[in-house]
């Protein structure tokens, strides 16, 4: 790849002594979607949060290889965790909105690193509802409870909650999979409108949704990288058998 | 036997064990109602004891409302300085760790020693240290009695926040202890409450743990290291007393003590419904 994003390097995850990810080496394109398909189990999340070091959150695990990140290396003792979180953003399965109004959900992050005046928070939230769609929704209740709103209004709160930490990538763990269907279509629009500035990768269930999207796919089975490439490639002419058991919905 | 009937007679010894509860319950507050509503009047509640007021003459109790009120209240700020901490390391640092599981080993076992202990404790201490029995000793004692209490209900609450919730803030750039402080406490603050109402309940009706190191005295507290009365201890010396009038006095002083506790649930209940507005689920 020309100009990877992300470049995965013998990447093991242990949780214990099971063998979540089993030395995977991959490159994530910049400014694309890539999208992480496989079956349940086979280690898409915890793929997804080694990108971002949430997974050594988890009690007992052992993460051996690299993740470079524009070349820097996330896992190297000197870097700071809460630094590279931030350049990573998160969307999570379930929408958890933090404990607190609309409005201070998304001025969280930009606060915790020091932005201060007003009117710049006023401006910084306002624009990051406006880039996840909200806006509309919620300009007159800005400062109700954040967990009022509805899950599709509370997802799309969560991603602009995470674009205004101002991150360079967007991780999404199925992050349509609890949503009625036209909430779900809103953020895949987002997703979409966003790919412009952003380099995203989604985990997805739904096939149909990683052809909608993706421009990049990896296919995961059982911690093993089985294929990965560029969607068309990865769609039209599957080069591994169960690549292609997988994508006839043989699993 | 057939599964009908075995359903209903687990069911009959459920509505029983309910029963007996409340009728307990019941049963209490009526014998402190009956019993010290009659003695209990503004005189009581606004004046100290005079001299002669445990013979059956002129005052109050409010040397012991107010002693009582400062004991609990200040244990209970200094229980939860301490148990905050103690709660947030457990859930949020430790997790599972050797270290962790004796800390709450430790609390457990401090859970369930008596509270006279701790005033025998307390009093050995203020003997080598040379001090009298006073407020500041009986605080020392009931924060002895409350830590416990309070730490495992705060960890309680506290390893009730989702996951993903915690996972949120990290994921933003979040310290351990933003998270904690930002986010854990603000999705805990009904717990807490909860928690605070507990800890204070079992502090300001506890007697033993005060007995030695707060003592007692017929004045309003004006120091820390001067004793101070408390209402568990105006209960026990007016039921002490030979004459009937004064006992009646005891179910009164027990009466306020409830009934403090009552208003302080319900004040908690209060306050802890607006806080509820903000909390994931
Ligand atoms: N905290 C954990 N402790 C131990 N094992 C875990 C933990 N989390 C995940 N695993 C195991 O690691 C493997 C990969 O889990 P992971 O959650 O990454 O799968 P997934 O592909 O995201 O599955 P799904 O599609 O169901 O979400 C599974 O076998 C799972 O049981
Ligand atoms: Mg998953």
């Amino acid at each position: 790849m020309a100009n990877p994003h992300i470049s995965v390097h013998n990447l093991n995850v242990f949780y214990r002594d099971h063998h979540a990810l089993k030395d995977l080496t991959v490159e994530l394109p910049e400014r694309q979607i890539t999208a992480i398909i496989g079956p349940s189990g086979c280690g898409k999340t915890t793929f997804l949060k080694s990108l971002n070091r949430l997974v050594e959150l988890v009690e007992g695990t052992k993460i051996s290889g690299k993740v470079l990140v524009r070349g820097l290396d996330i896992y190297h003792s000197d870097v700071d965790v809460t630094e590279i979180r931030k350049r990573i953003g998160l969307l999570s399965q379930r929408p958890h909105p933090l404990p607190m109004s609309i409005y201070d959900n998304v001025a969280f992050g930009p606060r915790l690193h020091g932005l201060k005046g007003r009117q710049e928070l006023d401006r910084t939230v306002e624009d990051h509802l406006r880039a996840a769609g909200l806006w509309d929704e919620v300009k007159d209740r800005l400062h109700a409870p954040a967990s009022r709103l509805s899950a599709g209004q509370q997802q799309r709160l969560c991603l602009a909650r995470g674009l205004a930490v101002e991150p360079e990538v967007l991780l999404g763990d199925e992050p349509t999979s609890a949503l009625d269907p036209m909430s779900a279509q809103h953020i895949e629009r987002r997703l979409l409108d966003l790919k412009e500035n952003y380099t995203i990768v989604i985990v997805t269930h739904i096939l149909r949704q990683a052809r909608r999207l993706a421009d990049y796919v990896i296919f995961l089975y059982l911690g093993e990288l089985v294929e990965h490439g560029p969607a068309a490639d990865f769609f039209n002419h599957p080069q591994e058998a169960r690549t292609r058991a997988y994508i006839r919905g043989e699993f | 036997m057939d599964k009908r009937k075995e359903e209903l007679i687990f069911q009959g010894l459920m509505i029983a064990s309910a029963l007996i509860v409340i009728g307990s319950l019941v049963f209490v507050l009526a014998v402190v109602v009956l019993k010290g509503l009659p003695a209990l009047n503004l005189a009581m509640l606004t004046q100290t004891p005079k001299g002669g007021y445990y013979l059956g003459g002129e005052g109050g109790i409010l040397n012991a409302i107010t002693g009582s009120l400062c004991l609990a209240g200040g244990a209970t700020v200094l229980a939860l300085l301490l148990s905050l901490p103690i709660a947030l390391f457990l859930q949020v640092y430790s997790g599972k760790s050797r270290f962790s599981e004796f800390a709450r080993l430790s609390l457990d076992v401090l859970w369930g020693v008596p509270s006279i202990v701790y005033g025998a404790f307390g009093f050995t201490i203020m003997v080598f240290l040379r001090v009298r029995a006073s407020l500041l000793g009986g605080v020392m004692a009931l924060t002895l009695l409350e830590l416990p209490i309070m730490s495992r209900a705060l960890e309680e609450v506290i390893s009730m926040v989702p996951l993903e919730l915690k996972e949120s803030a990290y994921a933003l750039g979040a310290t351990r202890l933003e998270t904690a402080m930002r986010v854990v406490v603000r999705q805990c603050l009904p717990g807490i409450l909860t928690a605070i109402l507990l800890a204070f309940g079992r502090g300001i009706g506890d007697a033993a743990s005060v007995l030695f190191t707060a003592g007692y005295t017929d004045s309003l507290p004006s120091s820390l290291f001067r004793p101070v009365a408390s209402l568990p201890l105006a209960v026990f010396f007016q039921l002490a007393t030979p004459f009937p009038e004064v006992q009646q006095r005891a179910y009164a002083s027990a009466l306020v003590l409830t009934i403090i506790v009552l208003l302080i649930s319900l004040g908690c209940r209060l306050i802890g419904g607006r806080f509820t507005a903000h909390v994931i689920r």
